[in-house]
């Protein structure tokens, strides 16, 4: 008798904690669901983006208690990058109140959920990746591409190949070469590259690299005859360390290849040694911890013990700026949603307003710590991706040097073809073309 | 009162149609009823494709004796078939495009399974690898087989089956279900027939066999055609049902290794086997990563604890086959007569 009563008194007192906790626990908070990766082959992006998110927010809450008083939560859940276990997260965590945003940094994670999404009203964000098309909010309400879509990312490359050669009508005659990661990913820029280089008047080589891609001597002896001005670089992990090495060996110069956005980090030139010097990347975000909010985070939260990086020399590195900035959106957004509906925790149809009249023009942003660190953002109801600006950086053989100003991609020019392309995705779905009323229609329960 | 023997065998075994028919009442009538949206495309739906994936490999490695590591392609090739059939084909019905994308993945089982016919065991294992080798490459080279998308990546069309609409999570549930049960079905009566012993007869003894009359050339492709048409219609509901988006890159050599294992942790040539497999393999690692999260996700970040579950994980199967080499399905079958033998002697 005595151990059944034991066992009661231990019930009682488990239902009573767990009945005090609850409802604290949805008082003024807001959740992030973390789908993040930390094992597995892209583990390196996956510490150091979500390291950053995780200390930005952590920032956050101890400086500042929260966003207007309102603490921000989270929790984190393993997807190794792999689209059933993200969907399997996806599920697991959607079932926690006051979620803002899904921050899942996978493309085929984030194609899987966008359905999911859409039907629960909580936004998807793709900062720096995505699904191009989705830039269109008339046709994707929910998805975000925040920053830098991959078309722009072409144009913003061009441009800058521009530039070097001394203004865009220099570039007739040119040859540029593109060597691709053989994925989706990779695939999803050939069209805009053959469209530009119709429209300015240079030759373009598209060269796949299969995955991995840790042999690349065939495609490099290609290049050699082709004897091209510049190479694109868009690889993915293991590729692009094995291109600089490679192209080395075949003896292009490395200062004449350009990395995407993918292959810009410092995972992605360490690898290669010797051979990455002089190599030049695109970023919508600098590297280096000299900025006031990266300074504030290694004094604030690291100081602290918090700190979410393992290893304290990858502060600042290119992963952990992006997620930093990534942080810096969705906290924005947030605080643009709680100056309309009301200093509590949001929707995620709320949160969703807030990012579609999130604004930070260059002076915001240094007000925010992080002047040179992005550039600006203006998202509207219809353009989700916020007209990002891009840098290039030069790898000097220990750290990343910025080479050039901030540079605009060509919206005007693309836009016409995302807007093709959502429209064709919105009648192969059934899904009707997003009014301006429809976006200012929110969902506050 | 019947007297104890001690001999399992003359405990009176129950009809052998009771235990799938109450599975399936209480499949269909109570689990949408009591689910959660977690457990249906969490759990279920690629708890469902994968079953059957494994029903079909089953049918090909563990009958009829032939080692694949193909899987994975036959069931890209039916995703994408279906898809493709579904978008180019005008007013076919939902189901005529899976069962034409069956037939795709069948067409292609055979042309990899010729090799079987002059190599064996492992031999034949390297040389499925090129399926799997070759449909992906094919799938990403190629853009028409994803209707020119820009990343290769494609939307599931909607389920609905004469207008009734099948999107929600129940929907698709049911919308599995029925065809794992159909195609499990048929795969129980084929294993039954002449046709299922003959695929016996040849993994046990192939000179024997043609010497009794089978025809091997032809068993073996039947074989390998019966099997993928079902890794293909299984493909389909993970890409249609279960993920609802699809792209080469989940259908890779993992998943074919994953399905080998299924078979082989749930018991070969069983059809049983491939259920009991796909549970441990889909839900045993799911119940690890949430205990875990549970009770150690406050000390540890997730990457830690992720590697962990893959050692218990691991130390788990190897303790299984130690303990039953035949299966899980073996394993439930010497519970099963225990408890029935203590049911009896009471």
């Amino acid at each position: 008798m005595s151990f059944l009563s034991t066992i009661k008194a231990a019930a009682l007192s488990v239902a009573m904690i767990v009945s005090v906790a609850l409802p604290a626990a949805h008082a003024d908070e807001q959740y992030f669901p973390l789908q993040s990766y930390r094992v597995g082959p892209y583990a390196a992006g996956g510490t150091g983006f979500f390291g950053g998110f995780i200390d930005y927010l952590n920032l956050i809450n101890i400086r500042d208690g929260g966003v207007n008083g309102v603490k921000l939560t989270w929790d984190e859940c393993e997807t190794q990058y792999e689209v059933e276990r993200g969907v399997e997260c996806y599920e697991r965590q959607k079932s926690h109140a006051g979620a803002a945003a899904w921050n899942p940094l996978s493309v085929g994670i984030a194609y899987a959920m966008i359905d999911r999404i859409t039907a629960d009203k909580v936004p998807l964000i793709t900062v720096n990746h995505g699904r191009t098309d989705s830039t269109d909010g008339r046709v994707f309400p929910y998805v975000f591409p925040l920053l830098l879509n991959p078309y722009s990312e072409t144009s913003g490359i061009v441009n800058y190949i521009a530039s070097k050669e001394g203004g865009i009508d220099r570039l007739k005659g040119k040859k540029i070469v593109v060597l691709y990661h053989g994925s989706p990913y990779g695939k999803e820029t050939i069209p805009i590259y053959e469209l530009l280089a119709q429209k300015y008047g240079f030759t373009v080589q598209q060269i796949e690299v299969p995955h991995p891609g840790n042999e690349q001597q065939s495609q490099w002896l290609t290049i050699r005859r082709a004897k091209p001005d510049f190479v694109v670089l868009r690889g993915w992990g293991v590729m692009n360390p094995v291109a600089l090495k490679t192209a080395v060996k075949v003896g292009f110069p490395v200062d004449h290849i350009v990395g995407n956005v993918w292959s810009n980090s410092e995972e992605d030139v360490i690898p290669a040694g010797d051979a990455a010097k002089g190599y030049t990347a695109i970023t919508t975000q600098a590297s280096g911890n000299s900025y006031p909010v990266v300074q504030e985070i290694v004094k604030t939260v690291y100081g602290a013990g918090k700190g979410n990086l393992g290893d304290k020399a990858r502060i600042g590195s290119v992963y952990h700026n992006l997620g930093i900035v990534n942080g810096i959106l969705n906290v924005e957004a947030i605080r643009v949603a709680q100056e309309k509906f009301g200093h509590r925790t949001l929707t995620g149809d709320e949160v969703r307003w807030g990012f579609e009249h999130l604004k930070l023009d260059p002076a915001k942003v240094e007000a925010l710590g992080a002047k040179d660190l992005f550039h600006s953002i203006n998202v509207s109801w219809d353009n989700h991706e916020g007209e990002g600006y891009v840098t290039f950086q030069q790898w000097d053989g220990k750290k990343w040097n910025v080479v050039s100003d901030w540079i605009a991609p060509d919206w005007a020019l693309l836009r016409p073809i995302i807007e093709k392309s959502a429209e064709a995705y919105a009648t192969e779905k059934g899904i009707k073309l997003r009014t301006a009323d429809d976006a200012n229609a929110v969902t506050t329960n | 009162m019947t007297a104890i023997t001690g001999d399992f065998a003359s405990v009176p075994v129950l009809p052998k149609w009771l235990a799938p028919v109450l599975l399936l009442a209480f499949a269909y009538g109570v689990v949408p009823l009591i689910g959660s949206s977690y457990l249906f495309e969490a759990i279920l739906l690629p708890f469902l494709a994968l079953s059957l994936a494994g029903v079909g490999l089953n049918i090909l490695t563990g009958y009829a004796g032939q080692v694949s590591l193909g899987s994975a392609a036959f069931m890209a090739a039916g995703a994408f078939a279906a898809y493709n059939f579904n978008l180019r084909v005008e007013g076919l019905p939902l189901i005529g495009s899976i069962f034409l994308a069956g037939i795709v993945a069948a067409a292609i089982g055979v042309v990899f399974g010729l090799p079987s016919l002059r190599l064996k065991g492992f031999y034949l294992a390297v040389s499925t690898l090129a399926a799997q080798f070759f449909v992906q490459w094919a799938l990403t080279k190629f853009s028409w087989f994803s209707n020119n998308s820009a990343s290769g990546v494609i939307d599931a069309p909607r389920l609905s089956i004469s207008g009734f609409a099948l999107d929600g999570a129940i929907g698709r549930y049911l919308f599995a279900l029925t065809i794992v049960t159909v195609l499990t079905f048929l795969a129980y009566r084929l294993v039954s027939s002449q046709t299922g012993r003959n695929f016996i007869a040849i993994r046990d003894n192939e000179t024997a066999a043609r010497i009794i009359g089978i025809p091997v050339l032809k068993t073996k492709l039947l074989a390998f055609a019966i099997s993928s048409f079902i890794i293909g219609v299984a493909g389909v509901i993970w890409a249609f049902a279960y993920l609802r988006t699809v792209e080469p890159d989940g259908f890779d050599l993992d998943r074919s290794f994953q399905i080998l294992f299924i078979i082989i942790i749930g018991g070969l040539a069983s059809i049983r086997g491939a259920f009991f497999g796909a549970a441990l393999i889909v839900v045993f690692p799911l119940a690890l990563s949430r205990l875990g999260g549970f009770l150690l996700g406050d000390l540890f970040d997730s990457g830690v604890l992720d590697m962990s579950q893959r050692i218990v994980l691991g130390a788990l199967i190897i303790l299984f086959l130690i303990l039953e080499p035949d299966g899980l399905v073996a394993l439930w079958d010497r519970v099963r007569r225990r408890l029935l033998f203590a049911w009896q002697s009471t």
